[in-house]
């Protein structure tokens, strides 16, 4: 039987930010096939739309892409203001993607993890 | 079959001077139609190109113009290369003229130069009729001067710039994937309403825009994510067929790579619904797209689906946004957080106090600012070690300059009056545009929107 680990997301998903305005969209993509279905069941919109709640973000859709073993996340209102009227250092939110790759924590197989990962 | 090669020279104003060479070098050992695209128009470049015509009209195209096109307009003339690019910016003629003159310092005689118009709204509508119309992105810039209102053209017209038979196609606002698309109707005669193929190029497109992206850059990450050679990363090409199937690969000799895993993270770069990203030539779907390996760094990409596009064509307009103050200073060292933190403190008490009204912001950058928000909650709600290196920034946002040196002059005086050990202290003041995205109708748009060959 496989082990089960608990680590950041950034152990077994990559992503890229964008911005339109003051709405974020935030890819997360599985290194490896078999950890896409845990990804679909454990980063839900409900737990990325806490984790832009203080920066203002009101709303969340996922989009799921199994031929890309991809999730898309759009965040409503997640650029205070946007690149408009922000004050954040970093006016479009291109680093919000590692945000979201280290706050969450996923739980999956070990065998999920890519082999030459630093967290293994 | 005819393959029609597409390369990406430059994906934003500032890539690499030198990124399109290499891509041209690979361009030249291809058989069958081959083409150079830059992208380097953002929605507030094209506002302050707009400024910069209005103070001259022989400038408003993009300076990069300058700095991209003399290192390959050469070899690209003696090898059958096309350039289509939006550096025409706000003035796509005088553009034109400078390729011209460029051409000729290079010893080129009879390059032919043809640019695109009508995607400046302020040609045949006012301004009042423009501010009227409702916004559907960034902030409403009601009751404003307009600086600048330009609605994203589609591939139609770049084809129609092609077949005057140009070496160049220069234009200002199209959408950026037309570019691409541009010649792939040309070289490929693609229907109107050829939505599945329509599709496939539009991906084509936005796969190339962003240069690098594609190909390892802005993907790499250390131990997890590991890109050879990025100090020469290879810019990408496709390699399009007539059936709209097409292969993702870079220029020979390059640094960079090409996997499943970097197409995918610009597949869905700034992407909201994948099953409907809405350009006015095809509303393209992704959802069914499939990624297959093909050799080294090449990666073929299939099933795009195409549906008919909106009636309406998305437009940026843009006003005078005030001004952005920002200064720093650096604490380091033992109990460095704690100095930094006290410094925030008297910059907000002053400021407020001495009757700064407009948001202020004081990050601690080191302590997790990007990630936190104008009132620093998650610094505020975490134990951090005090010993390190921090950086204070002071950031304002105001329609009179004077506020935002006033702010400026506070993190300044920090030297003398502040926590022991400040240094490295930096400021700026730059000027803003506002940008806002409207819908506006097709035919008024469409009834201006022309190809010109520019004679030197």
């Amino acid at each position: 039987m496989t082990a089960t680990v608990t680590v950041p997301l950034h152990a077994v998903a990559h992503g890229r930010a964008g911005d339109k305005g003051n709405r974020s969209n935030i890819s997360v993509v599985a290194y490896v096939a078999e950890a896409f279905p845990h990804l679909q069941e454990q980063i839900t919109e409900a737990k990325v739309l806490d984790l832009f709640r203080h920066k203002g973000a009101t709303a969340v859709t996922r989009y799921d892409l199994p031929n890309l073993q991809a999730l898309n996340f759009v965040i409503e209102d997640a650029l205070e203001g946007g690149v408009n009227s922000t004050l954040s250092l970093d006016l479009h939110g291109k680093t919000l993607s590692f945000l979201l790759l280290g706050e969450l924590e996923v739980t999956m197989p070990r065998s999920c993890i890519p082999d030459d990962s630093p967290y293994l | 079959m005819t393959t029609v090669y597409i390369g990406s020279g430059a994906g934003f104003a500032g890539d690499r001077i030198d990124a399109g060479v290499a891509v041209v070098e690979t361009l030249r050992r291809r058989d069958g139609p081959r083409y150079l695209i830059y992208e380097v128009m953002g929605e507030r470049t094209l506002a302050m190109a707009q400024r910069i015509r209005m103070d001259n009209p022989d400038l408003g195209y993009s300076p990069y113009l300058e700095r991209y096109l003399p290192g390959v307009l050469a070899a690209c003339a003696e090898n059958g290369v096309r350039i289509v690019a939006n550096l025409g910016n706000a003035n796509p003629v005088a553009g034109a003229k400078r390729v011209h003159e460029i051409a000729r310092a290079v010893g080129l005689d009879g390059v032919r130069v043809a640019v695109v118009h009508g995607d400046n709204l302020l040609e045949f509508m006012s301004a009042d009729d423009i501010a009227d119309i409702p916004t559907i992105e960034g902030v409403s810039i009601a009751g404003k001067q307009l600086v600048a209102a330009n609605a994203y053209l589609g591939a139609r017209p770049v084809a129609e710039a092609l077949s005057l038979d140009v070496d160049v196609v220069l234009v200002g606002r199209t959408t950026d994937a037309a570019l691409v698309l541009g010649p792939l109707i040309h070289e490929l005669g693609w229907g109107a309403d050829d939505w599945e193929r329509l599709a496939a190029g539009t991906l084509a497109g936005h796969l190339l825009e962003c240069g690098g992206q594609v190909t390892g850059g802005y993907f790499c990450d250390p131990g997890f994510k590991d890109v050879p050679g990025m100090d020469n990363l290879g810019f990408p090409i496709a390699e399009v067929e007539a059936t709209g199937d097409f292969i993702i690969t870079k220029a020979e000799e390059t640094g960079g790579l090409v996997t499943k895993a970097t197409v995918t993270e610009q597949i869905l770069y700034e992407v909201h619904d994948p099953g409907a990203y809405l350009t006015p030539d095809v509303t393209l779907d992704v959802t069914e797209v499939t990624l297959e390996d093909a050799g080294e760094n090449r990666i073929a990409v299939k099933g795009a689906r195409g549906m008919p596009p909106p009636d309406t064509l998305k437009a940026t307009i843009s006003a005078d946004g005030g001004w952005l103050g920002e200064s720093e200073m650096t604490y380091a060292g033992p109990n460095a957080l704690a100095r930094a933190q006290l410094a925030a403190d008297i910059v907000r008490t002053r400021c407020k106090r001495n009757g700064v009204a407009e948001p202020l912001r004081v990050d601690i950058i080191g302590s997790g600012a990007v990630f936190d928000n104008d009132a620093s909650d998650r610094r505020h709600g975490t134990n951090r070690p005090m010993d390190g290196e921090f950086r204070l920034r002071a950031a304002v946002r105001t329609l009179d300059k004077d506020t935002a040196q006033y702010v400026n002059d506070e993190v300044l005086s920090l030297f003398c009056s502040g926590p022991a050990g400040g240094g490295g202290y930096r400021c700026a003041i730059t000027g803003q545009v506002n940008t806002a995205s409207i819908l506006v109708p097709r035919g008024p748009v469409e009834a201006h929107t022309r190809a010109e060959e520019i004679a030197p």
